[in-house]
């Protein structure tokens, strides 16, 4: 079992739920991505999800939108946020998962992606344009070099579908909290915990939620319904409203704080 | 070649469906429906009978007696797909998307649109089927295509402004396709063209496909034969597509698809992504893609604005693969000059996007042997660009 498999493991022991923290790396730059890492850890967050920039990212709301084309804008490429990783690696023992889209994946070679993606310590991926359909060209590489091949559920996924994602997913299932790209609704929990339900009937694998959580009392609420919650472009938002002061860090962290005590 | 593409979209290795999960299941619905109304006569007939009463089809294949004269080479004929209602061929892909929205029970459409045709022709079928209507269009092409802004408007659509990157048509696109994933439970998307996710690429070729099966039968009666070659321009591709591929299995007949050099292939302001692209992956398909070696789309640049898109449609990526349609090349400069060239010898006033096919044909027909004939897709008429004329004058 990875990294991935472990935490919720531990998690579950200590009756737990997972706090995914997303970020776009390069954003605003990489050097303040690392330090923010490891500041987010220190603060509670138990899985990272490290977003790779893309020019089109049409599965996203503004305010990834906009961190995609600075971090683009300072030369961030998927090289850059590998060597990141890396370096990353050699202080923390964090799960990583790298989220984005194919099309920078592709252009770098799928073979050597999963290598190199293993070697630096990427735990995890979700490519958020590549479905069951269109995957098998990434993951026999990913699965072969050991890596965690993250699968969506939408609320649009009927049973049918979900049962065929599920035969494939593995590390956790993000179940997709609304209609809509990132950060542009605010999840409405009745209807989460509805679909939640009826994924756990199908399944024992841990469910993270995200795409618009961004309260603590969201993050309590979803918290007490699947076994980690997601949180992307609210602290995306924050890093980008507070990119020119000295205490970035310590105000994202004071935020993810806050969110990981109503986690419980 | 005749049963591509496979059931997951491919066209070899262009095509499928690369998108995400929340529009899976819509897209899977669409193959569904599309599937069942391919198979059932009242949807041919019903799709018939509105190209002909409402779109004014078939269109004529015009010989170009003076142009072919100016150029002493081989006879041109134009397929006067400007003359459809609305000014372009995008009506016949927006007559058929809206007859299977109506069935599938959809009310509301959007689309994506570049030089506004698209748009234009989107809107045109709304108002017709009693739709609700949103066309996504970046700033530079309302600025520089605002004839067509105002007649969406009066055609009682919504014209949503797009800001990101250029504001030209992959803006558009991608702002669409986030649209979408919000709306996609009670929202139909009319894509524009034989790009996109599947089963876009190979229905809307199958809307397109009119044009050809029309040349075909045409160029046989004034003719007696096939023509020998076949010139359109290729945005994403579907004018293109649509005058190749009732002949794809006739080995003899040469095809040519016409991409935008804009300030030409040695500068970076340009739209030719076969020409100069590399296979990626954008808007739900792999296929040629102006991009950078970080796999980051590159902005496209044409002055023709329906051709000012960075990918192509799959279909064409296959076809310049194996060689059965050749790819070649139009500059701004050309495609004006191309303009100006039809607009006097004929009488007939193109399209931008459409003056990249004329340029083409006009730099080879010289040289041809004056028995041959070349069938130009003149897919749209040219008063939407007026405006920027006068501008490089
Ligand atoms: C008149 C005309 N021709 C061609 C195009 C390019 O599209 P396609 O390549 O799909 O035919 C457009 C697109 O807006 C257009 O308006």
């Amino acid at each position: 079992m990875g990294r991935i498999g472990l935490k919720f493991e531990s998690l579950r022991a200590r009756n737990e739920k997972a706090l995914i923290v997303y970020l776009t790396a390069g954003d605003p730059s990489l050097d303040a991505t690392k330090k923010l890492i490891l500041g987010l850890e220190n603060s509670g967050v138990d899985i990272l999800e490290i977003g790779v920039p893309f020019s089109d990212p049409t599965a996203d709301g503004p305010v990834i939108q906009a961190a995609s084309q600075r971090a683009l804008k300072t030369g961030t490429t998927l090289h850059g946020v590998l060597n990141l990783v890396a370096d990353i690696r050699r202080v923390s023992e964090i799960p990583i998962v790298l989220f984005g889209y194919f099309n920078p994946i592709f252009a770098y070679g799928v073979d050597q992606f999963a290598k190199t993606a293993k070697q630096a310590g990427v735990d995890g991926v979700l490519v958020v344009d590549l479905p069951p359909e269109e995957a098998s060209e990434l993951r026999i590489h990913t699965d072969a070099a050991g890596l965690d091949f993250i699968a969506l559920v939408a609320p649009t996924t009927g049973k049918g579908r979900l049962k065929t994602i599920l035969k494939s997913a593995t590390g956790f299932l993000y179940y997709i909290s609304i209609t809509g790209v990132t950060g542009t609704a605010a999840p409405k929990a009745a209807d989460i915990a509805r679909e939640v339900g009826n994924i756990r009937k199908l399944t024992g694998m841990p469910i993270a939620v995200g795409f618009g959580i961004s309260t603590a009392a969201q993050a309590q609420e979803i918290g007490g319904i699947a076994d980690g919650i997601v949180i992307g472009s609210a602290v995306v938002k924050l890093i980008d409203e507070n990119r020119d002061s000295d205490d970035l860090k310590e105000i994202v962290c004071e935020y993810i704080n806050k969110i990981k005590k109503s986690l419980g | 070649m005749n049963n591509l593409p496979d059931p997951y979209g491919h066209f070899d290795i262009f095509g499928g469906r690369y998108a995400a999960e929340t529009l899976m299941p819509a897209l899977l619905e669409l193959e569904v429906a599309y599937g069942k109304a391919k198979k059932d006569k009242s949807f041919a007939k019903e799709f018939d009978w509105y190209r002909r009463e409402y779109a004014g089809r078939p269109t004529p294949l015009y010989f170009a007696r003076r142009m072919t004269k100016a150029l002493g080479g081989a006879k041109i004929y134009l397929k006067r797909e400007d003359l459809n209602h609305t000014g372009s061929h995008k009506i016949n892909n927006t007559l058929g998307q809206a007859l299977l929205a109506r069935r599938m029970g959809k009310k509301k459409v959007i689309a994506e649109t570049g030089a506004g045709q698209h748009g234009v022709a989107t809107a045109t079928v709304a108002a017709l089927f009693g739709m609700e209507c949103k066309i996504f269009m970046g700033e530079e092409d309302i600025r520089r295509q605002e004839p067509n802004v105002f007649r969406m408007k009066i055609l009682g659509a919504e014209v949503v402004p797009v800001k990101s990157g250029t504001a030209t048509l992959k803006d558009a696109m991608n702002e669409a396709m986030r649209y979408w994933v919000g709306s996609v439970r009670d929202t139909f998307y009319i894509i524009g063209t034989t790009a996109g996710p599947h089963p876009y690429p190979v229905m809307v070729r199958n809307f397109q496909s009119v044009i050809g099966l029309e040349i075909k039968k045409q160029i046989h009666k004034t003719e007696g034969r096939n023509p020998d070659m076949l010139v359109a321009c290729v945005g994403g591709g579907s004018n293109a597509m649509g005058t190749f591929y009732a002949f794809r299995n006739e080995k003899k007949v040469a095809m040519l698809g016409v991409e935008a050099a804009g300030l030409g292939m040695n500068t970076k302001e340009h739209s030719a992504s076969i020409s100069g692209g590399k296979v990626g992956v954008l808007h739900g398909n792999k296929t040629y893609l102006l991009q950078d070696e970080h796999g980051q789309v590159r902005d496209a640049y044409s002055i023709a604005a329906g051709l000012d898109y960075p990918g192509v449609g799959p279909e064409h990526s296959y076809f310049a693969k194996t060689g059965r349609a050749t790819y070649v090349t139009v500059t701004d400069k050309e495609a004006i000059e191309a303009f100006s060239f039809l607009s006097k010898q004929e009488g007939i006033i193109p399209a931008l996007e459409s003056s990249h096919a004329i340029a083409y044909a006009m730099k080879i027909a010289p040289a041809m042997k004056k028995n041959k004939i070349i069938v130009i897709c003149l897919s749209g008429r040219g008063d939407k660009d007026a405006q920027t004329i006068i501008e490089t004058m």
